[in-house]
């Protein structure tokens, strides 16, 4: 789990705005498009595409990358996952799913998982694929010298055997539960052993339905369908991924025809899309949070913390900061692993138990604390801390506001130098996924969360080991009370993506992962 | 003709310092903004990065040397005539500025012939009668056209054309004029009306102003009393007396055109240098901005060395001098 590196926010907010009200006041009068929310739908549930066709797909910016392994940014995320396959994947309902892995076993201690792979599968260059290209890829993986994004997701891997091409072994330190769900990300993404970083930086050669066709800088990229892919064909013949920097440009591309289908973050200009389009609400996995650096300042009382905590009001900073799009949520976002938002010391605000925790902590008269906020890295931040700032001062907590370059915010995020920070940081399917790396007190993020307990440690390492969904489910939950208890951040709201689609599509299906990984199923009527 | 050369190369020796100038100022400025091309690409998940890694990617953006030797090695570069290469984009600056400048160059042309043919014309008939409605509407004019953000106009053509008629050429994706002349007309043609509006404000303005003075002036009394008539006496002699502050205000206005109209690019996407910088910037990619950025401020010092020119040109008293 980390913060979202949104390349598409926008550098210029009150442009944004503005733009966005100046659709409004053109375009409102063209409100035929239907708007819903909807929970993903396996995708076998609707109609076959039908074949052939070239989809434009608007993006705000190009993709900074076409190596996988090195990919961070969402267009070049959502771009690659149809273009390299991994050895599990998910279903729209988050299920790990068989990948480039047909099925695998895990030995009686968890510590081995043996992977039975795809016959018949090849590269886009032609050349097949087999065991040796997953060991070469996690191995590479694995290299520090390599930088790659994913490294730490193998960091428990301690030996890769190929007993023969179609059989993976992975020998791991410990038992891995949420192992098999973290191979999913495109960051781990199995490439021919004969490739490497420098010949995939300028094209690609993946096992996925689509080939990288061109790419213009600034321009577009287009993918078209690779023939020799292993599942079921793509019925796109292409999928462009146009470059539109501007949200009300692409939606004025979608209104005339031009783009197919696009992402918005934002509601606003989402609905000025007019024609045949459908705008579907898909809520996020990431979380929007007030993180408290247990470790600095007034923060390091635990008093000072659940003063905040029972002092916010989160559906009010929603409705204030987002104009109620979203969902308020506890830490824990992962649907199998849901916290209950209503399970902490205040479910609701709570102004004398705030003032109470103030007493206690030895500041009764009031206090002062500073929160850091980036301006540019995405959209609403600034909108949410003042709505929280705010909320404090009423229970006599001054929050002042350093609001930041998103260049000095991430600087000073990464060094853990705040008090506190309203983040935006992405969620996962598997809670260790999600938090694994910040509060385990061995966590590589360990420094930026602020907080650790032996408690905590404790928690992560058999909830990393814990094969019974129920027991695990358990001890998630007690990770969720822990900080819930201790007020280690203040967890606020879920935001929502607004997937717009031209009615001539069929067959995608949008996820709470913000993944695109059902284009391969996509096409035109 | 010694007197021009002398003068033509003190301008060029001047340019040359204020690119140098620029180089240096653009080169250091760069660093100085927090952040670099790792935190960038990988935001707060660089936080997780170790030791060996960062030093690998630091190696990979070039962020592993001095800054001096960084800047000396961007110039010896140059000399070379290498504008360094984007890791994002995996190409040269050179290829990606050739692909950008002549879109800016061409909406720079458009715009500036948009504001001359509004501008000058709405100027020299608000000069003509002052005071009245048809001053009084240049003037109006100007103003909407000075007061009217360039975002919220193109935001508003952009939406109302492709909401209501369908008609937004710009949403596919950008087209040559040597690929396709008619779309490449029709993209140029809703951000050049945007720029041209804005632009024709000042010239409205300067052209007015410059007219009223030129009017003013003995020689046109002693024309209008030869009998000369008003149209020969408008065009012949007070316009053409009128012409150096508005070829003044025309050069700085395609300079800064020049420089990308960042924010009409980014809504009517076009791949202009004002995006490849903006983009640069958002990016850290050092290479992509200190070359772009020089060579948009070399490509504002030509134009104002030809403005210089344009003077000679245009009025005998330059050349005199």
């Amino acid at each position: 789990m980390t913060q979202l590196n949104r390349q598409s926010a926008s550098p210029i907010k009150a442009l944004a705005l503005a733009s966005a009200a100046a659709m409004v006041l053109v375009g409102c009068a063209a409100a035929d498009e239907e708007q819903e929310t909807v929970a993903p739908t396996a995708s076998e549930t609707q109609e076959p595409a039908a074949v052939g066709g070239n989809m434009v797909v608007g993006i705000t910016v190009d993709p900074d990358t076409i190596f996988p392994w090195k990919a961070t940014q969402f267009q070049a995320f959502r771009m690659l996952e149809n273009v390299y396959d991994t050895l599990t994947a998910f279903d729209a309902d988050l299920n790990v799913v068989p990948g480039l892995a047909e099925s695998w076993e895990i030995s009686a201690d968890g510590t081995s998982i043996t992977f039975d792979l795809r016959d018949g599968v090849t590269f886009a260059d032609g050349s097949s694929f087999g065991s040796e290209d997953v060991k070469y890829s996690y191995e590479a993986i694995q290299d520090e010298e390599n930088a790659a994004v994913a490294r730490s997701t193998l960091g428990g891997v301690t030996s890769i055997e190929t007993p023969d091409a179609d059989t993976v072994v992975l020998n791991l330190a410990t038992a891995d539960v949420g192992l098999l769900a973290n191979l999913t990300s495109v960051n781990l993404a199995i490439v021919s052993s004969d490739d490497t970083e420098e010949s995939l930086s300028t094209a690609t050669n993946g096992t996925g339905p689509f080939v990288l066709e061109s790419r213009t800088a600034g321009q577009n990229v287009v993918l078209a369908r690779n023939s020799s892919y292993w599942g079921n064909p793509t019925p796109l013949d292409t999928l462009e991924f146009r470059v539109l920097p501007d949200e009300a440009a692409i939606a004025a591309a979608m209104s005339a025809g031009n783009v197919q289908m696009a992402v918005f973050s934002d509601p606003i200009t989402a609905r000025t899309v007019s024609g045949g389009v459908t705008v579907n609400t898909t809520p996020q996995l990431s979380y929007h949070a007030l993180m408290l650096n247990a470790r600095n300042g007034s923060m390091t009382s635990t008093d000072v913390r659940l003063a905040i905590s029972c002092a916010i009001d989160r559906q009010s900073v929603l409705d204030t900061a987002l104009l109620g799009e979203g969902e308020v949520t506890g830490p824990i976002t992962s649907p199998a692993f849901k916290s209950d938002p209503n399970a902490r010391p205040c479910p609701e605000r709570d102004l004398a138990k705030s003032a109470e925790y103030l007493a206690a902590s030895g500041n009764a008269g009031g206090l002062e604390i500073d929160a850091i906020v980036a301006q540019d890295l995405y959209a609403g931040a600034v909108d949410i801390a003042q709505a929280v700032a705010a909320q404090l001062a009423e229970a006599n907590i001054t929050l002042n506001l350093e609001v930041l370059e998103s260049g000095t915010y991430i600087d000073r995020w990464i060094a853990g130098d705040f008090e506190t920070a309203i983040a935006l940081n992405g969620g996962r399917p598997d809670p260790d996924g999600m938090y694994g790396r910040y509060f385990p007190s061995t966590g590589n993020l360990n420094q930026v969360s602020g907080y650790s307990s032996d408690s905590m440690d404790k928690l992560f390492a058999d909830g990393k080991v814990e094969g019974d969904p129920a027991a695990r489910k358990a001890i998630y939950d007690a990770v969720s009370k822990e900080l819930e208890d201790n007020a280690v951040w203040v967890w606020l709201f879920s935001g929502y993506t607004y997937t717009a689609t031209s009615d001539t599509i069929t067959g995608f299906t949008p996820m709470t992962t913000g993944s695109w990984q059902y284009l391969r199923t996509t096409g035109l009527q | 003709m010694r007197v021009l050369e002398s003068a033509v190369v003190k301008k060029a020796a001047g340019s040359l310092a204020t690119l140098v100038g620029v180089a240096i100022f653009v080169f250091f400025m760069l660093r100085a903004i927090p952040g670099d091309a790792i935190s960038a690409s990988l935001g707060t998940e660089a936080a997780g990065l170790t030791e060996v890694q960062r030093k690998s990617l630091e190696e990979y953006y070039g962020l592993d040397q001095s800054l001096a030797s960084q800047f000396f090695s961007w110039v010896g570069n140059l000399f070379q005539g290498n504008l360094g290469f984007s890791v994002r984009a995996q190409q040269s600056v050179l290829d990606l500025t050739a692909a950008a400048l002549p879109v800016t160059f061409q909406l720079a042309v458009f715009a500036i012939i948009l504001a001359l043919a509004i501008g000058v014309p709405v100027g020299m008939l608000a000069a003509s009668r002052v005071g009245k409605p048809r001053d009084v509407i240049g003037q109006a004019l100007s103003l909407i056209g000075l007061s009217v953000p360039a975002f919220l106009l193109a935001t508003t053509l952009l939406t109302f054309l492709a909401v209501n008629l369908g008609f937004n050429p710009n949403g596919l994706g950008y087209k040559t004029f040597f690929e396709d002349p008619v779309v490449n007309l029709q993209q140029m043609l809703l951000p050049s009306l945007v720029l041209g509006f804005g632009i024709s404000a000042p010239i409205i303005r300067t052209t007015r102003a410059a007219v009223l003075d030129v009017s003013g002036q003995d020689f046109v009394r002693t024309a209008k009393a030869k009998g000369v008539s008003t149209r020969r006496l408008q065009f012949k002699h007070i316009l053409r007396n009128a012409l150096i502050p508005i070829v003044t205000m025309t050069g700085l206005q395609f300079g800064y055109l020049l420089g990308g109209a960042v924010v009409v690019e980014q809504i009517f996407s076009l791949p202009g240098v004002g995006r490849q910088v903006l983009t640069g910037i958002q990016q850290k990619e050092y290479a992509l901005v200190q070359s772009t950025v020089l060579v948009i401020a070399a490509a504002f010092v030509i134009v104002n060395l030809l403005t210089d020119l344009l003077y000679r040109a245009i009025d005998p008293r330059v050349r005199a001098e």
